[in-house]
């Protein structure tokens, strides 16, 4: 396949931490160490090549300064933008902008939590504002449910097709050793499950895990002479329209109708390109308008288009193929784990979940409470 | 300039609620409403904002009952009829009967965890 951006940024190196419950003692930049190591070495490159560093962080407000000196590395690029869990989708797309560029060459994306061992709940991102504190909804979930009561209610979304994102999520964790929730889950599990902010149960939310991951990323001369096959980022958009969820004009259609359309045109391809889909579930509702957004099917039928095992495993559409946030892991922010998962499927490397001959990834980041949206294509060896 | 136009967004904003009212602005370039109160148009970039009370009169655009451990509540997003939308709540009926849809008019509360006055909407039919 030939496409517009031969010569753009490649995907040269990924990796997990260690993953789900760490125990007492560990710190997010442990893991934010672990991380970086296994990807370096899955790169072939060492901390000292690694002269452009991406990080965002709930812990540290300058996330790149105790990143970079956990790591012992000196950046001469350094770019912690944070938009939420969505952020590392933006950086895959700042890096390559900056590899472009020729402000740096081998960019480490990184990222590490330790949201459950720490707390066992959410380190909550949200700012305090005299606009929405009084009525205390529940930050973020009271946001992703009122976008859920406002999708059934246009389209007639149901009960149910919310679940079935979530049976589809765990019947792929079934497929992924690393996956953190792989006991049985049915639609009527989901629905029967603890009521955290109607209409979404527990069983709609995303899990509340520890773990780190990092991308390491290059030219794409550079990565012709690593020692992976290296994943072509095709192209990449960001979009965002609002932080709080009453400033967000409509409920149920994102930025991510900007961001994908925009990422598609600089691929040169379009939803019908793409053999695995990988999308930012934090909650179930995230899914169905996701796929609408992304143009992978009508707005108001993403409901119809996620039932009856269509994006499960065996499925119409391979769709979070890890388990996704909702089953697979989901440390405070999510986004880097897309970025992982879509390497190692147009890598060939999935083992049971693999998508046979997967060509082209969608990765596609969400932040804040549907605020902002990122999205990427990416490109097996094979397009190149 | 009345004292109001000098004072910042947010005092301006408790003060209306102080009084029992909703306060909102108007941008005097583009006519269009501003909610949560601020210092330029979000539309045009005017710096020319107008207070006004709204009529407190709105239709519920989405609402959830929120669950924690020893109570269940409302939270909704009304949209006013002048053309702004809040973040808010509907009392006087359970949480799950809040429908989209639902007309409801405003009232200001005193809120006795945060001792100070809150702006809540109530159905407007019985």
């Amino acid at each position: 396949m030939t496409t517009k951006t031969a010569n753009t940024a490649a995907i040269v190196g990924v990796a997990e931490s260690d993953l789900g419950e760490v125990g007492p003692g560990v710190t997010p930049l442990d893991l934010i160490g672990q991380a970086a190591t296994a990807a370096l070495a899955d790169a072939g490159l060492t901390k000292d090549e690694v002269d452009g560093l991406f990080s965002a962080s709930v812990y540290y407000p300058m996330a790149n300064l105790n990143t970079a000196e956990y790591l012992g590395i000196q950046p001469t690029y350094s770019d912690s933008t944070n938009m939420g869990g969505s952020s590392f989708v933006a950086h895959l797309n700042h890096a390559a902008a900056a590899i472009e560029a020729g402000r740096c060459e081998v960019a480490l994306i990184v990222y590490g939590s330790i949201q459950r061992s720490a707390s066992g709940r959410l380190v909550s991102s949200g700012e305090s504002t005299p606009y929405e504190d009084p009525y205390r909804p529940r930050y973020p979930v009271s946001a992703y449910a009122m976008a859920a009561a406002r999708h059934m209610h246009e389209y007639g979304t149901t009960r149910e097709q919310l679940a079935e994102v979530a049976v589809a999520a765990r019947q792929w964790a079934w497929l992924n050793p690393k996956a953190f929730a792989r006991d049985p889950l049915t639609v009527d599990d989901v629905i029967n499950s603890r009521m955290v902010s109607s209409p979404l149960t527990a069983r709609d939310s995303c899990l509340v895990t520890d773990g780190g991951g990092a991308v390491v990323v290059t030219s794409a001369e550079r990565a012709r002479h690593l020692r992976r096959p290296p994943v072509r980022l095709l192209g990449a958009a960001e979009a965002h329209w609002h932080r709080s969820i009453s400033a967000m004009p409509d409920l149920t259609r994102t930025a991510a109708t900007e961001s994908g359309p925009r990422a598609f045109a600089r691929a040169g391809i379009g939803p019908s390109d793409v053999d695995v889909v990988l999308l930012y579930d934090a909650f179930t509702i995230n899914t169905i308008l996701f796929l609408e957004d992304l143009g992978f099917c009508a707005k108001g039928e993403g409901g119809p288009f996620v039932s009856d095992g269509r994006i499960a495993p065996g499925g119409k559409l391979a769709v979070n193929t890890n388990g996704g946030g909702l089953s697979y892991c989901h440390p405070g922010m999510y986004g880097i784990f897309l970025i992982i998962e879509a390497a190692r499927q147009l890598r060939g490397e999935c083992g049971d979940r693999q998508t046979p001959g997967a060509d082209i990834a969608l990765v596609h980041g969400n932040g804040g409470v549907l605020s902002s949206q990122t999205t990427a294509v990416l490109g097996s060896p094979a397009t190149g | 300039m009345s004292p109001a136009a000098t004072s910042p967004p947010a005092t301006v904003f408790r003060e209306f609620l102080d009084s029992g009212r909703l306060g909102f602005q108007i941008c005097a370039s583009c006519e269009q409403s501003v909610f949560y109160p601020r210092v330029l148009c979000p539309h045009c970039g005017g710096q020319d904002l107008r207070w006004r009370e709204s009529a407190g009169t709105g239709t519920v655009y989405s609402t959830t009952t929120v669950c924690r451990r020893n109570e269940t509540y409302n939270v909704a997003l009304v949209d006013l009829d002048e053309g702004f939308r809040m973040m808010t709540r509907v009392e006087d009926t359970p949480p799950e009967d809040v429908r989209i849809g639902m007309r409801v008019l405003l009232q200001v509360r005193h809120d006795p965890d945060r001792s100070e006055p809150v702006a809540v909407f109530v159905p407007a039919e019985a």
